[in-house]
C-alpha cells in the first residue's frame, strides 16, 4: 500500500494573484511524474495536503475541475506559516501534493436536479470546481437548471473573474455575481449574498443548494432557504478544521464522530444538526 | 494452540534463547519507574504492576521520523519528500500487560480504516511479538472489566504468559508466538494441574477488580444528548487541561505532523500531540472550535466512549489501565466519568 503520508513532489506552474489586496493567490501546479498525475483522481468538493518542505502542509480545497487535465489549481489565503511560505514561492518551484482527501460534492446524487451555488469571499474555490465540472459538456445534461449566487464585500475581492464573468453571459447557467455595497464603475448586482438569494428565489423543487462561505453568510442564508423552503437535506456545506493527516488517524478535526478530513468536508445541513457545532 | 509451562529457574536460558533470535525488551526499574527497555533479562520483573507510561511507545514514538528532505536547492531531489528508509528491526517484549495489548488492538483499528493504513505503525506492530504477563495482583485503580477487557485478556497479545509461582505458563495466541514457543528453550507441555492452577488465579484477578463502570445506556443517547449533558460543566471545573491524562493513556494517539531543518536537511516529523491543548484545534484565522477547558476536556471523553464506539463497532477507547486516575493532578477520575455519561 502507498504511504499515505508521503506527498507527490509538483512544480508550481503559474501564480496569479486572485484578490486584489493580494491576500490569496492562485497556484497551479504541475505532477513532476505522470503516474502521479494518473493516481491522484479526484472529485469537486475534495482537498489536498499542500507540502513545502521545511514549512510543513495545510489543506487547502482543490479549485480546478478534474475534467482541466494537466494541472491542479489551489486558491490559498495567506494567514499562517506554511500560506505565508507558499506565498514567497516563485514559479517554477518544487512543492509537494497530498491526497486527494476527503469527499466529495455528492455529484452522482445530484444528477437529474437543479442546483443553487452559493458562495461567499473565498470559499468559492470548491464550487469553482463543481461548475467547471457540471458546464462540461460530457457532464452539463445531468443536471437541470444552475443558479450561482456569488459575493463578496468589493468588486476587487471576488475571485475567478474572468470565469464568472463568461459564466453570466452563457445560457446554461444563471450566475449572480454581487458585492456588499455600490462601487464605482461596477456591473453587478448590490446586496449581501442572502439578501441576493431571497430575490434570485430559487425553488426548492428537485433542487439542492451546496452553500460555502464565512460563518456571518452561512448564518444568514440559511434561515433564507428555510424560508424558501429548502429542506435540511437538501442543503449541502462543506467544512474546515485544523488538519495534519488528513486521513481520519490524528484526531484533532472531529465534529463529533465525523472527521472533516475523511467522513467531510462535505455534509448535509440535515447530518451537521446531529453533530456538535465544534466547527 | 499450545500451552507450555516454563520453570523460573530456566527463565534466563529462555530469554537468552529469545535474544539470540532478536531484540528483547522487558520490564526494568529505572529511578524508582518500571519501563520496558532492552536489558540484560536477568533484571526483568516478573513481580510488578503497571510501567509508569503505556507502552505505546513501542509503535508510535513520542517523536518520529516520517519523511526525509534537502533543501539543498543544487541537489536534483531538493525539497522532494522521500522515504526515511528506517526499517524497524525484529524485537520481542516480555511482560506487556493485557491491557496495554488490548490498547494495541485497539490502535490497530484506528491506524488502519477503511480507506488508509498507516505504515509506521504496522511495520513495528509486524516486527515485533509480544509475550503478555497476566495480572496476579491488580490495581485498585484498574477497571479493565468493565471496558472489554480483563486480566489476562489475550487480545493484541502473541503469548500470554501466567506467573504460577516457580513457574511461568505460556500460551500460544498467534501464529508469531506460535513460533516463538516452538523456538524456545527449555519449555515442555502444561499438564492438567497447571492450567487448573492457571485459570484459578484468571477467576481470582477478575474477581479481585469489583470496581464496576457501566456503559449500557451509552449507546443508545445520541451524541448530541451526551454532549449536552450538564455534568461536563462539573469536569471542567477542576480539569487544567493540562495533559497528563492524554500522555500516559495507551490509547491516546492523536499526533501532530511538523518539519525539522538542521542546514540543508529536513526531516517531516510526527510528534505527540493532546487534544487539551488549545493550539489542537486553532484555526489559521484565529478562530478555535474547542475554545475553552470543558469543550476540550469533553472532546477526550466523548472521543473513548461515545465517538470511537460509533465508528468502530462498539470498541471503546479505553482499556481501565487506571493510569489517568493515578497520575491526574485534580483527581478528575475517569470511572466517574463515564458512570456520568451513563447515569
Amino acid at each position: 500500500m502507498q504511504n499515505p503520508y508521503k506527498p507527490y513532489p509538483v512544480r508550481i506552474d503559474q501564480i496569479t494573484v486572485a484578490t486584489e489586496d493580494k491576500a490569496l493567490r492562485t497556484y497551479r501546479l504541475v505532477f513532476l511524474n505522470k503516474e502521479d498525475e494518473e493516481a491522484f483522481q479526484y472529485m469537486p468538493g475534495q482537498f489536498a495536503e499542500l507540502s513545502l518542505a521545511g514549512y510543513g502542509e495545510i489543506p487547502i480545497g482543490i479549485a480546478s475541475s478534474p475534467t482541466e487535465k494537466g494541472h491542479l489549481l489551489f486558491t490559498v489565503n495567506r494567514v499562517g506559516s506554511v500560506s505565508t511560505a507558499l506565498h514567497n514561492a516563485k514559479e517554477g518551484d518544487i512543492m509537494g501534493v497530498r491526497g486527494p482527501l476527503g469527499n466529495s460534492y455528492p455529484l452522482k446524487q445530484l444528477e437529474g436536479k437543479n442546483i443553487v451555488i452559493i458562495a461567499g469571499g473565498f470559499a468559492v474555490t470548491t464550487l469553482r470546481s463543481t461548475i467547471v465540472w457540471m458546464l462540461d459538456p460530457a457532464n452539463r445534461d445531468r443536471y437541470g437548471k444552475i443558479d450561482f449566487i456569488y459575493g463578496a464585500r468589493m468588486p476587487g475581492l471576488l475571485m475567478y473573474q474572468d470565469e464568472w464573468r463568461e459564466w453570466r453571459e452563457r445560457d446554461d447557467i444563471d450566475a449572480h455575481i454581487t458585492v456588499d455595497r455600490e462601487f464605482p464603475g461596477w456591473d453587478g448586482m448590490v446586496g449581501f449574498t442572502p439578501a441576493v438569494t431571497e430575490q434570485v428565489a430559487p425553488s426548492p423543487e428537485n433542487a439542492a443548494a451546496l452553500v460555502c462561505g464565512p460563518p456571518v453568510m452561512i448564518r444568514f442564508t440559511q434561515p433564507v432557504l428555510k424560508q424558501l423552503g429548502f429542506e435540511d437535506d437538501q442543503i449541502i456545506m462543506s467544512l474546515e478544521n485544523r488538519m495534519k493527516c488528513g486521513i481520519g488517524i490524528c484526531g484533532r478535526c472531529n465534529v463529533g464522530p465525523e472527521y472533516v478530513c475523511k467522513d467531510g468536508p462535505v455534509f448535509t445541513l440535515a447530518q451537521l444538526n446531529q453533530l456538535p457545532r465544534e466547527y | 494452540m499450545s500451552e507450555m509451562i516454563l520453570k523460573k529457574s530456566d527463565l534466563a536460558d529462555f530469554f537468552k534463547s529469545l535474544a539470540a533470535e532478536c531484540q528483547l525488551l522487558g520490564p526494568v526499574e529505572d529511578g524508582g519507574r518500571i519501563k520496558f527497555a532492552p536489558a540484560d533479562p536477568g533484571v526483568f520483573l516478573l513481580d510488578f504492576q503497571n510501567t509508569f507510561m503505556s507502552p505505546k511507545n513501542l509503535f508510535f514514538p513520542q517523536s518520529e521520523r516520517l519523511l526525509t528532505f534537502t533543501t539543498d536547492s543544487s541537489d536534483e531531489k531538493a525539497f522532494i519528500l522521500e522515504d526515511s528508509g528506517d526499517k524497524p528491526a525484529p524485537r520481542a517484549v516480555f511482560g506487556i500487560r493485557p491491557c496495554d495489548a488490548k490498547a494495541f488492538q485497539v490502535l490497530d483499528r484506528i491506524f488502519r480504516n477503511d480507506q488508509y493504513e498507516d505504515p509506521y505503525w504496522f511495520q513495528k506492530r509486524e516486527a515485533t511479538t509480544l509475550i503478555g504477563l497476566g495480572c496476579n495482583r491488580p490495581c485498585p485503580t484498574c477497571f479493565c472489566t468493565s471496558v472489554n477487557c480483563g486480566p489476562f485478556h489475550e487480545e493484541g497479545l502473541d503469548v500470554l504468559a501466567t506467573d504460577l509461582g516457580d513457574q511461568l505458563l505460556l500460551k500460544g495466541l498467534t501464529e508469531k508466538g506460535e513460533a516463538l514457543l516452538s523456538k524456545a528453550k527449555g519449555l515442555k507441555k502444561a499438564d492438567k494441574k497447571a492450567l487448573e492452577a492457571a485459570a484459578g488465579q484468571k477467576t481470582a484477578s477478575e474477581e479481585a477488580i469489583t470496581v464496576k463502570v457501566p456503559q449500557d445506556q451509552i449507546p443508545g443517547r445520541s451524541v448530541l444528548d451526551l454532549f449536552e449533558a450538564e455534568h461536563w460543566e462539573r469536569v471542567h471545573e477542576s480539569c487544567l487541561n493540562c495533559g497528563t491524562c492524554t500522555f500516559v493513556c495507551p490509547t491516546c494517539h492523536c499526533f501532530d505532523i511538523q518539519d525539522e531543518v538542521c542546514r540543508c536537511d529536513g526531516d517531516r516529523v510526527r510528534n505527540w500531540d493532546s487534544c487539551m491543548s488549545w493550539l489542537f484545534t486553532m484555526h489559521g484565522s484565529g478562530h478555535n472550535p474547542r475554545p475553552g477547558k470543558k469543550e476540550r476536556v469533553r472532546q477526550r471523553f466523548m472521543h473513548k466512549f461515545k465517538y470511537i464506539p460509533i465508528k468502530r463497532d462498539g470498541e471503546i477507547g479505553c482499556v481501565g489501565c487506571g493510569r489517568c486516575i493515578n497520575l491526574c493532578p485534580v483527581n478528575i477520575d475517569v470511572r466517574d466519568v463515564v458512570r456520568n455519561m451513563n447515569a
